[in-house]
């Protein structure tokens, strides 16, 4: 069975608002930065087949797929649009490469939420029109519900939810791709605004504008194009249920399927041990914490304990987020998963300056569709083929 | 009903019974609102209507020059060179007549749409725009020559509507 590889990532971004540059500009810097990436690649004879993640709601156009060729390199060739997160899109353009019909693949992601006038209302739009959206209020409530049993099951604390606020927003002071990175202590998350209890202000990922565009190939030319190509060990998606009424609130159950499907592709039996490092979704503090647990890289209950004695920060024995996850680097919308994705790529190379961890092999993507979903995504990468 | 079968078991239902209520139903209606950033190329054209200009950009590699303008060229995959006017006047690629207005209301006047290969752009580039001054539609040819009736400078606000339609140069 062919192996499949990551071989060119190119990122714009990320930034609060971008007014000098439209979507379409924007997509095109992170294609021309990905294709240089993966050997100077020509996209419109050398990549066998495009995928761009996108929601109609997200950009504001109908059937929005249609305004994607141009600023790939992709018309007059093959190419479809995923509707959901990015790295749902990389499992779909990994398994294109799979089939055998397809050595490269480029695979796109952008969020321009400052585009967006009315962002919390199209996540409203999301919710069910029966039984949750007449109730109104704004819809990050959900988090606070979520936020709150999560806490009060595993006994995970308040507190160590403000500190991987304080972690991220520090870990991105050295990425020169994050928007928000800052020093904050615990003591200043504590005192940000109550906004939907338990969740505070500082605790919530702020919108961000930004594109990724990832090269993937087979292990037939993956060398070829790239001499550190970060092989695709396994991917995995799993979805809960949407209903609000009867789901899980205490556990990522999305997530822990997702982990499971992707470690048993990579043959990963002791996450917690195999595992060098993660790119957790953190569109708000806790969830890196559920997240964390649901892929396995901890006991339930553990995730803050680790966090509060320093074992998931840059120099820990288990880094989570060293990009600063979506706290320090912002919301991109669908981009999210791909902006974890970039970052176990670049630390896989030893290319995350500042930031760079030490001996890592092997590295984990997660994603998560955010408010009011219960569906997501994960990746399992290393430098090695194996 | 079908062919078959002239009598479905139950009772039907017309849109009257969905409107008033005879059958449950839930209305919402999205709050969705965008401001786009026109970007780099976009700007130069929106900014061009406003000044009585159709902006296009050149690519040297393809020796293309591309309206509506784009900052890169799609073709060759590479930023364009630069950006250049061309005329306001070319000609009838295709068109339409349509009898039915926005709202899918039938009217009486068609609206006459056409998309017009602009003078001085490369071969099939220009513009998708209204007609104007066109007593009959019959009298419309592919391969007409029109040219762009604006609107006064004072009135342009730099959107497409800047231009009012295009015209027969008889």
């Amino acid at each position: 069975m062919r192996e499949v590889a990551i071989v060119g990532v190119g990122c714009t971004g990320f930034k609060s608002v971008t007014p000098e540059i439209s979507y379409k500009e924007m997509m095109f810097e992170a294609a021309t930065r990905a294709y240089q990436d993966a050997g100077n690649i020509n996209p419109r004879k050398d990549i066998d087949a495009f995928i761009s993640v996108a929601e109609d709601y997200w950009e504001g156009f109908s059937i929005f797929d249609e305004f994607v060729p141009d600023q790939l390199g992709a018309v007059l060739r093959h190419l479809f649009t995923v509707s959901g997160d990015s790295i749902i899109g990389l499992a779909t353009a990994y398994m294109l490469i799979k089939t055998g019909y397809f050595n490269t693949v480029a695979l796109e992601s952008h969020g321009k939420p400052s585009d967006i006038l009315t962002l919390h209302d199209i996540v409203s739009f999301a919710m069910d029109p029966i039984l949750n959206r007449p109730l109104g209020g704004h819809p990050f409530y959900v988090a606070g519900m979520e936020m709150n049993r999560f806490l009060c099951t595993t006994g995970n604390t308040r507190d160590q939810c403000a500190m991987i606020v304080a972690k991220n927003k520090g870990n991105a002071l050295s990425n020169a791709f994050a928007a928000y990175g800052a020093n904050v202590d615990v003591e200043d998350v504590l005192n940000s605004d109550m906004q939907f209890y338990p969740l505070k202000k500082i605790e919530i990922s702020k919108p961000a504008d930004g594109g990724i565009v990832i090269i993937l190939a087979s292990d037939k030319v993956a060398t070829k194009l790239n001499e550190n190509p970060v092989w695709i060990k396994g991917v995995g998606w799993a979805s809960e249920t949407p209903s609000l009424e009867t789901r899980c609130w205490s556990k990522a159950i999305y997530a822990r399927l997702a982990a499971e499907m992707a470690y048993k592709k990579a043959g990963i039996m002791t996450p917690s041990v195999e595992v060098d490092f993660a790119e957790v979704d953190d569109l708000f503090s806790y969830k890196e914490l559920q997240h964390m647990e649901a892929l396995k890289l901890c006991r339930s209950g553990e995730a803050g304990k680790l966090t509060e004695e320093g074992i998931t920060q840059l120099d820990g024995y288990l880094p989570i987020n060293p990009s600063g996850g979506m706290l320090g680097m912002g919301w991109p919308l669908e981009a999210a998963g791909l902006q974890r994705l970039q970052e176990v790529v670049l630390q896989l190379r030893g290319q995350a300056g500042n930031r760079q961890l030490s001996d890592v092999e092997i590295g984990v993507a997660q994603s998560w569709r955010g408010i009011p979903t219960a569906t997501g995504a994960v990746a399992v990468l290393s430098n090695y083929k194996g | 009903m079908s062919e078959k079968i002239k009598h479905f078991p139950g009772e039907s239902l017309k849109g009257r019974d969905i409107r008033e209520g005879r059958v449950p139903t839930i209305k919402h209606r999205p709050n969705v609102k965008y401001l786009w950033s026109a970007g780099v190329a976009m700007s130069r054209f929106l900014e061009g209507l406003k000044k009585g200009k159709i902006v296009g950009s050149s690519c040297k590699k393809c020796q293309r020059i591309m309206v509506p303008p784009r900052a890169f060229c799609e073709e060759c995959f590479r930023p364009v060179d630069g950006y250049t006017n061309v005329k306001d006047t070319g000609t009838i690629n295709t068109y339409s007549v349509s009898y039915v207005a926005g709202d899918a209301s039938r009217i009486k006047e068609p609206i006459l749409v056409a998309v017009i290969d602009l003078d001085g752009a490369s071969k099939g580039m220009g513009i998708l725009h209204l007609l104007g001054e066109i007593d009959d539609w019959k009298t419309i040819k592919f391969g007409m020559k029109v040219k762009a009736v604006w609107k006064l400078p004072e009135e342009r606000t730099g959107t497409i509507t800047d231009i009012k339609y295009f015209k027969p140069m008889e």
